[in-house]
């Protein structure tokens, strides 16, 4: 029985996989780099490392897309939308949670919340769009404002779940000490939130950052445009300069990859756990 | 249910109502104001009157529309379909007994971490400049030249779109295997049960639950599929890879249909409720049969 607990380690699987993630993974991204590295004379060999490596490609992209502006665009977006959303969000689904049983107020804007996830965003874009135009919401800080606002269904559900399974002992034991509703929330519920709030905050963050659509039809003033859209933009510019398009791309990657090297497991286990409840 | 206000404080009612207003405001009210506007004849600009129910009388003779919904229901049960073998696949292989288990599962989770469009553009030069002379050397026709530009453009899109959902697929499927038992599989091991029938029998009934989450995340993913097909071929070549929501985009925003795009667009939220719904009821009823 011993024995056969204690099962060798699965070599042919472990090479497997790893030769897969050199093919699937790597490569793609490795040609990404060299890409970015290169001069056109190079493309020849594409997948060869550059004799010299160009970092003209990169101050030549930076200048063309703006970067340093497409960058704090997305990076404010991002940010307030972030700390809002955790804020608000969290607030709005512990009123819900806490009052569903004893309100059909509360119990019916849980529904009315959880249906709207149903509704895809595409279906409601043409006359959002027109509204933002007339209400001149269509800016970064228009766009950060409705990420705050369309986040709200699936973070209710998702926060729902975890203040529901939250003992109550701790809010009457601050209620009895004289604490108020905001108190109770501020002090009380929100550092009890970590691992939902880090679920929220990944998903959120992981959104914004990389979301094409919403930037796309609110933000048509080149000032406003975010990283992800500036690449869409600027694909015409770059036509056959690939050099220049993939040093663009590799500096839009950047942001992201860094996070993911420094926050990996947590992110991983974050939205593992936000997963698995939907 | 007599007392029902006493009890609540009137500070929870301040902390929902405003988001809750603002979320009517921006999107159950632009949601309404997208079901009138498909009664109507308006383009987006200038005069418009009530046309009643023509816009869908209209969208079921129009072959545009069609297509794009051929085209998004093909793509979504292919993708689906390829993604969740894959991904079940990859996450019984990073459940095993391997070395640098974290590392491979961090590796292969990345591709979830990088935008969608970035990651078209990539591949969009992939296949026009890396593949063909693969290709040609392997005398495949359909590769030696640019898939994209093809009939065949479908299949670059499919493949750049599953490459990117593996990872969040895998991720899920691989918390369900790390739920099971190891005592499981040994006690099947000494009944000297093939893998097969192991995984048949054992692994996939624990795992169900997990399998219907990613069923119906992907399909509802998938028919709303966006950015990898601007990214890549923007709905072409010709109209070959147009999905619902490019159409809706492309002919509500620049094609001056705004009221018939609107009727479209509702057309596709009934489609996904009765999607949703019809998932939800089959998968469950599916999952109770294995508890």
């Amino acid at each position: 029985m011993t024995r056969k607990h204690i099962r060798d380690t699965s070599w042919n699987i472990t090479l497997l996989l790893i030769v897969l993630a050199i093919v699937l993974i790597f490569l793609p991204l490795y040609l990404t780099v060299v890409i970015a590295l290169k001069n056109p004379q190079e493309m020849a060999h594409v997948l060869a490392w550059p004799q010299v490596i160009q970092w003209a490609n990169f101050s030549r992209a930076w200048d063309m897309v703006s970067y340093p502006q497409k960058f704090f665009n997305t990076f404010r977006i991002t940010v307030f939308a972030l700390i809002f959303t955790l804020i608000t969000n969290s607030m709005v689904a512990y009123a819900i949670a806490r009052n569903r049983k004893k309100s059909r107020f509360f119990n019916f804007l849980y529904y009315y919340l959880i249906s709207a996830m149903f509704i895809p965003f595409n279906v409601l874009m043409l006359p959002l769009v027109k509204q933002a135009n007339q209400l001149h919401i269509d800016n970064i800080v228009g766009i950060t404002f409705l990420y705050i606002v369309f986040g709200l269904p699936m973070n209710t559900f998702l926060y729902n779940g975890y203040i529901k399974a939250l003992p109550t002992s701790l809010e009457e034991a601050a209620v009895i000490d004289g604490a108020n509703p905001w108190q109770v929330f501020f002090r009380v519920i929100f550092p009890l939130l970590t691992p939902i709030n880090a679920t929220v905050g990944i998903l959120t963050f992981m959104w914004t950052w990389n979301d094409f659509l919403m930037p796309l039809v609110l933000l048509s003033k080149p000032d406003q445009q975010t990283l992800q859209l500036s690449q869409y933009v600027f694909q015409g510019q770059f036509s056959t300069d690939y050099n220049l398009a993939f040093a663009s791309y590799l500096m839009a990657l950047i942001p992201i990859l860094v996070v993911y090297l420094l926050a990996q497991k947590w992110i991983i286990g974050g939205i593992t756990a936000g997963a698995v409840k939907q | 249910m007599g007392k029902r206000k006493k009890g609540i404080a009137f500070a929870f009612y301040i902390m929902v109502i405003p988001m809750s207003l603002l979320f009517f405001i921006f999107h159950t009210y632009p949601f309404f104001q997208g079901v009138f506007y498909s009664f109507t004849n308006w383009k987006g600009y200038g005069k418009w009157s009530l046309v009643g129910l023509r816009n869908y009388i209209h969208i079921f003779s129009d072959p545009d529309i069609s297509h794009a919904y051929e085209f998004t229901f093909f793509f979504a049960v292919l993708a689906t379909c390829l993604v969740n073998i894959f991904s079940l696949l990859l996450a019984l292989g990073l459940n095993a007994k391997i070395k640098f288990k974290n590392t491979l599962k961090a590796i292969f989770f990345l591709p979830y971490m990088l935008g969608n469009l970035i990651v078209g553009f990539v591949f969009n030069y992939i296949f026009a400049n890396l593949l063909p002379p693969i290709g040609k050397a392997l005398g495949i026709a359909s590769l030696s030249v640019n898939i994209l530009g093809t009939d065949n453009a479908w299949a670059g899109v499919l493949f750049v779109t599953v490459w990117q959902s593996l990872a969040f697929n895998t991720l899920i499927y691989l918390s369900g295997l790390q739920t099971i038992d190891r005592d499981l599989y040994e006690a099947a091991d000494l009944d000297g049960a093939m893998k097969w029938k192991r995984f048949k029998n054992i692994t996939f009934p624990l795992i169900a639950p997990f399998f219907t989450i990613n069923i119906v995340l992907c399909v509802k993913n998938f028919l709303m599929t966006f950015d990898q097909v601007m990214a890549m071929t923007g709905g072409g070549p010709g109209t070959d890879t147009t999905t619902v929501s490019v159409l809706i985009y492309k002919k509500g925003f620049q094609g001056a249909q705004f009221a018939y795009q609107s009727a479209d667009a509702v057309l596709f939220f009934l489609v996904i409720i009765a999607i949703s719904l019809f998932q939800l009821f089959v998968l469950e009823k599916r999952e109770e049969r294995f508890e």
